[in-house]
């Protein structure tokens, strides 16, 4: 077996594996990407429509050319780029080779395979985790009937289209108004395909307005919020849903309509891919169902470090590079021997239904990233330390689609005992 | 009079457009001056960046994007349909895997109402590689002084 070393191994080489091994790199870290794809990129490589880079690059790119250009710096910046190639399992502590045992961390070891190498064993004094998100299916959200071909998730169809060239099928539903439901939905119109119905459970779109408005309303494609999906038909080949309104919280089955199509997209949601995390012994966040992570963006085993969807679903990559440099230059401190003196718990209040990361180094600015449970106009957003208001900022418009992004420094959380909590709340 | 929703910023104000006898244009609704901007240019040229995919060259076939129904693999009321004809189940297992499709994009908004000619040209595309991110595939689109460029090295 192959037995390799670096400073750092970066799990995943998506938009937020290079951001993060950028910065590790650029700290004069030696770095290995592992990536099972052939090529680095990650998902940005099917995602085909633009509205990417205004804030990493300050120019709007697509998903392939936002990729692309990362790779460049990557590249450049000598990162160790493993394509094809799978981790298979994550340990610590006593499984560590003894040269590694003395320095300030006790390190990690992956077991990788791919189908030049084989099995590798690669070791590193940090590990940062950047999985990314798997979608949810059909399984997930138990829509009853047969079980024909002809359903898909979203991301899967993209793949399909944009990469490999085939088109799914003719008369399509998307369940789901997620973005790369929507996203699907004006590609599927384009490549000839008519999209008959996207089908929303909950009473407002679970994607961004743009997109409502380029990807439905360009192409006449009628949006049935407050609808469920009660049944698919089909024997061998979908044939048709059927939907049912939900009046009042209950469906009512009295009004429910067959739509005839012979393709199902869902776009219900994504759930970050922790698999190896968890066997590891990485501890997650059920609402998240990423890591918890501390104020420097560390799970609780020491030294793994984890960031982008794998940690929390984004709504742009910028965000995601942006959040990975962080974890990036964190790991380098950590190889560094650095680490906070103090941390501040913090908790998701009022109609909050995250806050990541979970705890703030109350000495300097910690960006933290959190999502709403409500749509509201004139939102009220509080910060309160021991019951004690130490910022609230009025937003504009708030929904659960979209992350916010608050820095909380010194001047709110100084001055603070050591078993302080603070909670975000919004009104 | 005409509605739309401004995609400007996530507050998506509802707009209305007026237009007077004289020609003029009214917007109303938007809560900022951006809004305005956004309806006048919605509401006179619509315009969207477009993103699709090529051919690749010498992957063989008939049958274009446009039309699933026309590829020469048929109909695909059975189940996926390959567009350009590839070889038969994709790559093997293990082989170096090799997309099929170039993405290509719009270098600047296109005029939503030509959108359907320019997929035309678009999927007639057949792109030999290697290319090069931002090569210009296609330039001057339909006479609108954009041209369409490969989004990918390959």
């Amino acid at each position: 077996m192959k037995e390799l070393r670096y400073d750092a191994v970066v799990v995943g080489g998506g938009a937020a594996g290079m951001g993060a091994a950028l910065e590790l790199r650029e700290r004069g870290f030696s770095v290995a990407i592992i990536e099972r794809e052939e090529c680095l990129g990650g998902i940005l490589m099917q995602c085909i429509h633009n509205g990417f880079g205004l804030i990493e690059f300050g120019e709007e790119l697509s998903g392939p050319e936002f990729a692309q250009r990362m790779e460049d710096r990557v590249r450049a910046a000598g990162v160790d780029a493993y394509l094809g190639t799978t981790v298979t399992e994550m340990t610590l502590g006593e499984h560590t080779p003894a040269y590694l045992r003395d320095v300030s961390s006790p390190g990690a070891t992956l077991v990788c395979v791919s189908p030049e190498m084989g099995v590798l064993r690669i070791s590193a004094r940090a590990v940062v985790l950047s999985m990314g998100c798997r979608e949810r299916n059909r399984g997930n959200i138990r829509i009853p009937g047969t079980r024909p071909s002809g359903v898909y998730t979203a991301g899967l169809a993209q793949r399909l289209v944009n990469i490999d060239g085939y088109v799914p099928g003719k008369d399509v539903v998307i369940v789901g108004s997620g973005d790369i439901g929507l996203i699907m939905a004006r590609r599927m119109s384009w490549i000839g395909c008519k999209v008959h119905a996207v089908v929303e459970i909950l009473p407002h779109p679970s994607g961004l307005e743009r997109n409502i408005v380029q990807c439905l309303k360009d192409f006449g494609i009628p949006l049935y919020l407050s609808h469920l999906t009660t049944n698919i038909y089909g024997r061998d080949r979908v044939e048709g849903v059927e939907i049912a309104p939900i009046v009042n919280g209950a469906v009512d089955y009295a009004q429910a309509r067959r739509i005839p199509c012979d393709t199902v997209l869902l776009s219900v949601g994504l759930v970050p891919e922790n698999e190896l995390s968890r066997n590891a012994g990485v501890e997650l966040n059920p609402m998240t169902n990423g890591p918890w992570v501390d104020s420097g963006m560390m799970t609780n085993m020491p030294g793994v470090f984890a960031c982008g969807n794998v940690l929390h679903v984004h709504d742009l990559v910028d965000y995601v590079v942006e959040e990975a440099r962080r974890a990036g230059a964190f790991a380098a401190d950590w190889l560094e021997g650095r680490r906070p003196a103090r941390e501040l718990r913090i908790k998701a209040g009022a109609n909050v239904r995250y806050v990541a990361p979970a705890k703030l180094d109350p000495s300097r600015d910690n960006k933290v990233y959190l999502r709403t449970l409500v749509v509201k106009n004139d939102a009220l957003l509080e910060v309160k330390v021991d019951n004690r208001v130490v910022r609230s900022a009025k937003k504009a418009h708030i929904q659960p689609s979209e992350m916010i992004a608050l820095t909380l420094g010194p001047a709110e959380l100084g001055g603070t005992g050591p078993d302080a909590a603070v909670e975000i709340s919004i009104q | 009079m005409s509605e739309l929703t401004c995609i400007t910023c996530p507050i998506g104000c509802r707009l209305e457009v007026e237009t007077s006898p004289d020609g003029g244009i009214k917007v109303s609704g938007n809560r900022c001056a951006r809004g305005a901007v956004y309806a006048r240019e919605e509401f006179l040229t619509p315009k969207r960046v477009v993103t699709a995919t090529c051919r690749i060259k010498g992957t063989g076939g008939a049958g274009g994007m446009g039309k699933p129904g026309e590829s020469a693999a048929g109909s695909v009321a059975g189940g996926a349909t390959a567009l350009p004809a590839g070889p038969a189940g994709g790559p093997a297992r293990g082989q170096q895997y090799r997309p099929r499709r170039v993405p290509v994009r719009t270098t600047a908004a296109f005029p939503r109402e030509k959108i359907a000619g320019l997929l035309e040209i678009i999927y007639a595309i057949q792109v030999e590689l290697p290319v090069v991110r931002g090569k210009v595939l296609a330039a001057d689109l339909m006479g609108t002084g954009i041209d369409l460029i490969a989004a990918r090295d390959m």
